[in-house]
Parts: C-alpha cells; sequence; structure tokens
C-alpha cells in the first residue's frame, strides 16, 4: 500500500518511505489484487534487501565450514562470524564479545540458561520468580526444571491494566527466590516493563535475573550493561534478520561457571574417551556446526539498525501506536487489552460480540495480517477472561496508512459480523 | 428413511451454491447464513466429549447412530460463525448418511467454494479436527 506523507510520520531523520522500499515482501499484493498490510511483526518482521542479500552473498561466495580450517575460505567464514558476534556485542552493549552466544532463537537461549546455569543455582524447595505475561517460551523451561530439582514457580501478577503489580514484588520477591526471569516487552499487551527495577531488587538480595528480550531487541536500544541483566535472550527474525538465528547474552562470569549445553565439535578443547575438557565461552555454548550464513545475515540486520537514527525511529513508532490506538478506539464494540503508559508496538484487542477468530478471517481477506489467539500468553489471556485476542503488531515500516487501513477493516469486519 | 443423495451430490449442491456469488462477502455471508441454520446441539450437550480440540474457537459436534436407518446424525455448534458455518457444511454433506460413507468422505469440495485457501481442509486445523471427530464416531458405528 502506497502510504502518502503525514506531517508526524516523516521526520528530517527517518524517512519512512525510503525505509519501507527496502523491504521487497512489503510490495506484494495478496488474494489477487488486495495490497498486503502486514501487522504481524510481534511474530515476525519482513527482511530488507540488505540482508536477503548477504544471506546470498554469503553461500555464492564465501561459504565454508568455521573455526576448523587451515583453508583460505574457512578462515574467511570464520572471520565473518566473528565479526558478526562483534556487531552484535555491539548492539548490546555488552562488555566482551565472548558473552554472545549464538542460538537459534529467544526460545533455545533461554531452555539453554534454564539448564546450563539453573542447575547450578536453583535446588529443591528454591522458588523461581516469573511474571503473569509472560511466553510459553519463558514459562515452560522454568517449569521442566522446577521439576528436575523440586523448585516452586511463583508468579507476579498484572494489572488489569497489564503492567507488573510492582507494589506486590516484595510478596513475591524474597529470600526463597533463586531466579527470576521476566520479559522486557509482552508481546500480547506491548507493556513495556521496567525491568531496570526488578533487576536492582532482585541483586539487592542477589537473585540473578534473565530477560526475555524478544520483544524489546526489535523495539529499544538495548544496553545488558546498563540493565545490569544476568541474562538477555532474543531472536533474529523479529528485529529484520533471519529466521534460526538468536542471541543469548550472559554476564562472563556466569557462562564461565557454567557447564555445556550441549556436546559436541567446536565445543571442545581435548577429547579423549577417559574424559574431556571443553572450551571457554562463548563456544563451550557453540557445540557442532553454527548456522553461519544466519550469523552472518543477523549481524547485516543488526549493522542495519545501528544505522538508523533510532530516537527518530521510536518517535515514528510512537506515533504510529497512538494513530491505531485512537483509530480503534473509536470504533465502537472495540476493548483494548493492555493499556499501561509505557508501551510500544502492540494493539490488542477484543471486539464484544466478535469472535476475534471472525475477525481476523475477515480481515486477512483484506490483505491486512493480525494474529487472534493466545499468542502463546495463555495464562495471561486468561487472566483477562478471554477466548484470545486480536494483536496488530507494528514495526518500524508501518505508517499511520496501515493503521488507517486496520481501521477500515475493523469497521466493516463490525458491519459484517457484529 | 436414509437419505437417498450421496455425499458427492450434496458437495457438488454446494459448490454449485456458493457459485451464485461473485465476491468474497457474499460467500461469507452466505456460509454464515448456512452456520444459522446448523442442527444445534443442546447446551446440555455442550461437555468435554463432544468438544472438538485444536480449533481457535470453541466447536462442539454430536454425532449419533440410527441404528434402524443404519445412519449418523450429527449436531453442532461454535461460538465463532465462520466456524460454525464450516461445521453446518461439514454436517450438512455428511448427516444421515452410513457410518462407511461418513469414514471415507473426501472434502475436496471446501476447496472449490471460493472461501481463503486458510479454511480449505488441508490448512485448517480446526476443520481438520471437526472431520476427523466425525470419522472416528463413525468408526465405533461402523458393523
Ligand atoms: C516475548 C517472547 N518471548 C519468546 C518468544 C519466542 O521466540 P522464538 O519463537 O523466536 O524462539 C517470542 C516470540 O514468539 C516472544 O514474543
Amino acid at each position: 500500500m502506497p502510504a502518502t506523507t503525514s506531517p508526524t510520520t516523516d521526520t528530517a531523520s527517518f524517512d519512512v518511505e525510503a525505509f519501507r522500499a527496502d523491504f521487497p515482501a512489503l510490495q506484494q499484493d495478496i488474494y489477487e489484487d488486495t495490497p498486503l498490510v502486514y501487522l504481524d511483526n510481534a511474530a515476525t518482521s519482513q527482511k530488507p534487501t540488505s540482508v536477503i542479500d548477504r544471506l546470498d552473498h554469503f553461500y555464492r561466495h564465501e561459504n565454508s565450514n568455521v573455526h576448523r580450517g587451515v583453508h583460505r575460505l574457512s578462515q574467511e567464514a570464520t572471520d565473518e562470524y566473528e565479526s558478526a558476534r562483534a556487531s552484535m556485542q555491539t548492539f548490546l552493549n555488552a562488555d566482551r564479545p565472548e558473552e554472545v552466544i549464538f542460538t537459534r532463537g529467544t526460545t533455545e537461549g533461554l531452555n539453554l540458561v534454564a539448564s546450563a546455569f539453573g542447575q547450578m543455582v536453583v535446588e529443591e524447595g528454591d522458588e523461581i520468580l516469573l511474571t503473569e505475561m509472560e511466553h510459553h517460551s519463558n514459562i515452560v523451561p522454568w517449569q521442566m526444571l522446577a521439576e528436575r530439582v523440586g523448585a516452586e514457580i511463583r508468579v507476579l501478577p498484572v494489572t488489569d491494566r497489564g503492567e507488573l503489580q510492582m507494589d506486590r514484588l516484595g510478596e513475591f520477591l524474597t529470600e526463597d527466590t533463586a531466579l527470576m526471569a521476566v520479559t522486557h516487552i509482552s508481546n500480547t499487551l506491548g507493556t513495556i516493563n521496567p525491568v531496570a527495577d526488578l533487576i536492582d531488587a532482585a541483586h539487592a538480595i542477589d537473585v540473578p535475573v534473565v530477560v526475555d528480550g524478544a520483544q524489546s531487541a526489535p523495539h529499544l536500544s538495548i544496553d545488558v550493561q546498563a540493565l545490569d541483566a544476568d541474562f538477555f535472550a532474543f531472536s533474529g527474525h523479529k528485529m529484520f534478520g533471519p529466521t534460526g538465528i538468536g542471541i543469548l547474552y550472559g554476564k562472563y562470569e556466569h557462562l564461565d561457571a557454567m557447564p555445556p549445553y550441549q556436546g559436541g565439535g567446536d565445543m571442545i578443547d581435548q577429547v579423549s574417551f577417559d574424559g574431556t575438557t571443553h572450551d571457554d565461552p562463548p563456544h563451550k555454548f557453540e557445540a557442532g556446526t553454527p548456522n553461519i550464513a544466519d550469523v552472518v545475515g543477523l549481524g547485516t540486520a543488526a549493522e542495519y539498525i545501528m544505522d538508523l537514527d533510532w530516537e527518530a525511529v521510536q518517535a515514528h513508532e510512537e506515533d504510529v501506536l497512538a494513530h491505531a490506538t485512537e483509530q480503534a478506539r473509536a470504533i465502537d464494540g472495540v476493548r483494548i487489552i493492555g493499556t499501561a503508559p509505557d508501551k510500544t508496538s502492540v494493539l490488542s484487542f477484543v471486539f464484544d460480540d466478535v469472535h476475534p477468530y471472525d475477525a481476523g478471517t475477515f480481515l486477512d481477506r483484506m490483505g491486512i495480517t493480525v494474529r487472534t489467539g493466545h499468542h502463546c500468553t495463555q495464562p495471561l489471556v486468561k487472566r483477562y477472561g478471554l477466548p484470545g485476542t486480536i494483536r496488530a503488531s507494528f514495526a518500524a515500516y508501518n505508517t499511520r496508512d496501515d493503521a488507517d487501513a486496520l481501521a477500515n477493516g475493523l469497521r466493516k469486519v463490525k458491519d459484517m459480523l457484529g | 428413511m436414509p437419505a437417498t443423495d450421496t455425499i458427492s451430490d450434496r458437495a457438488q449442491e454446494i459448490v454449485d451454491e456458493f457459485a451464485l456469488f461473485n465476491d468474497w462477502m457474499g460467500r461469507y455471508e452466505h456460509l454464515m447464513e448456512l452456520g444459522d441454520d446448523i442442527p444445534v446441539i443442546d447446551d446440555d450437550d455442550k461437555t468435554d466429549d463432544h468438544y472438538v480440540h485444536g480449533c481457535q474457537s470453541d466447536v462442539w459436534i454430536r454425532a449419533d447412530y440410527d441404528e434402524d436407518d443404519n445412519v449418523l446424525r450429527f449436531e453442532g455448534d461454535s461460538n465463532a460463525k465462520i466456524t460454525k458455518g464450516l461445521a453446518a457444511l461439514v454436517i450438512r454433506v455428511l448427516n444421515e448418511q452410513p457410518p462407511e460413507a461418513v469414514e471415507s468422505a473426501e472434502f475436496d469440495f471446501l476447496d472449490e467454494i471460493g472461501l481463503q485457501d486458510n479454511l480449505s481442509s488441508q490448512r485448517n486445523n480446526g476443520l481438520r479436527a471437526m472431520i476427523e471427530q466425525m470419522r472416528e464416531r463413525a468408526r465405533t458405528f461402523r458393523n
């Protein structure tokens, strides 16, 4: 959909039209002649030409295994791989490149921490503190750990507006807490959690904190040192990068003390049948041939993001979200779920009298891709007593026009189904 | 009396009916109207036994076997209108057919009525679950 220029979406330092033109998938029509309005960015983002070209270039010219060969191609691939690690270090503002571990995505990162770090710090009778708005990826690995060691899961509740009940933190974060895991931004509500405050409170009683950054990496500028996070996990595919690649950041002291997660090649120092000594971080956690091409592609995505004027991008994203919220709110029977003042890029809502599945199917036929259902946050959706929500989620390339298209679609849904 | 028309006759009838509409909105409105005519399951029967798992909305389908006529009779409901329409379509082709016919029924006609691909029996988990549940019931009554 050709977006018109609106005064607030085009700032001198962020030209949304030029930015949008970088994404080939956004230029297509679906259902014959219906332009695509892509509003499922919290699930995955589209990819810019630079990332697509980078993958192509890697396979055409650089493909080789890393950390293994004396030959030139292998050395080049290794250089590119490690240079992507350096880009991710900068992206996160990590203290050292060894603190950046390549994973398959957020889910694998969280499982790695739960498994390798969890078993070190969580003991029988301990408590693991989560929040009511966690994605299943930040619930299930902890339940598995709790079951294994005989620990208990505690859950910090949310308010009706979709904020963490910070005034009740003291009830949940106690001397029994061994570890806390919390999402930076809710993928269902868009709430930005006060993660720095949570980390301060946890550290005051020596509780390490794992941050699920799946939704914040694409929208906030991340500084793991300022946050003082012990671990920070996110996925490449939600931040304009390839699928199948993600990052787990961990403080070096933790990574050094942790046992490996998987065994295999690339993670060892010496192997004999009497025993094996493993390599240092990060290689200790990167067993086997890694996803080299996608690592390199993720590095390009991070560089692409870091080249933007992030303040201008954020102002644009806030403007689009505010506009979309206002438009949706004006539609009779629409109720917004998640109205925290500190929000980003997610608009979840329900109709009084239209099932989310019906609304989602109709919107899809109009070219508007939203997601309906529980968004892998069943406890949260249940907390609000809903069968699911309709979720529109925005990226930097979305415009006020996209928000208007959504509102028009919703009005039609209302007419046909309400 | 058992029905004399076959499952494929009824499927063709549905395809012809949908062909009368030349835009998608018309076809969806028709689908939802069919949903309104579904042989509706009693609220008391909306139990776990009749619940269809795997849908985004709540769906119930109940199957009863008429031994004298050797046919199955179906009732259903859903809290989503499109799903209810789909359930109505499937019930319409399978109702009052012998268990053997229900078990071996094909649903290719759903791809020919001009709804989205994601409502085809191949791509739609909920629809597949409904059909599977009806076939499963048919299996238990086959002689
Ligand atoms: C908050 C949050 N955590 C975790 C995940 C899991 O990410 P992935 O599926 O890329 O591992 C997602 C994405 O769906 C998410 O939104």
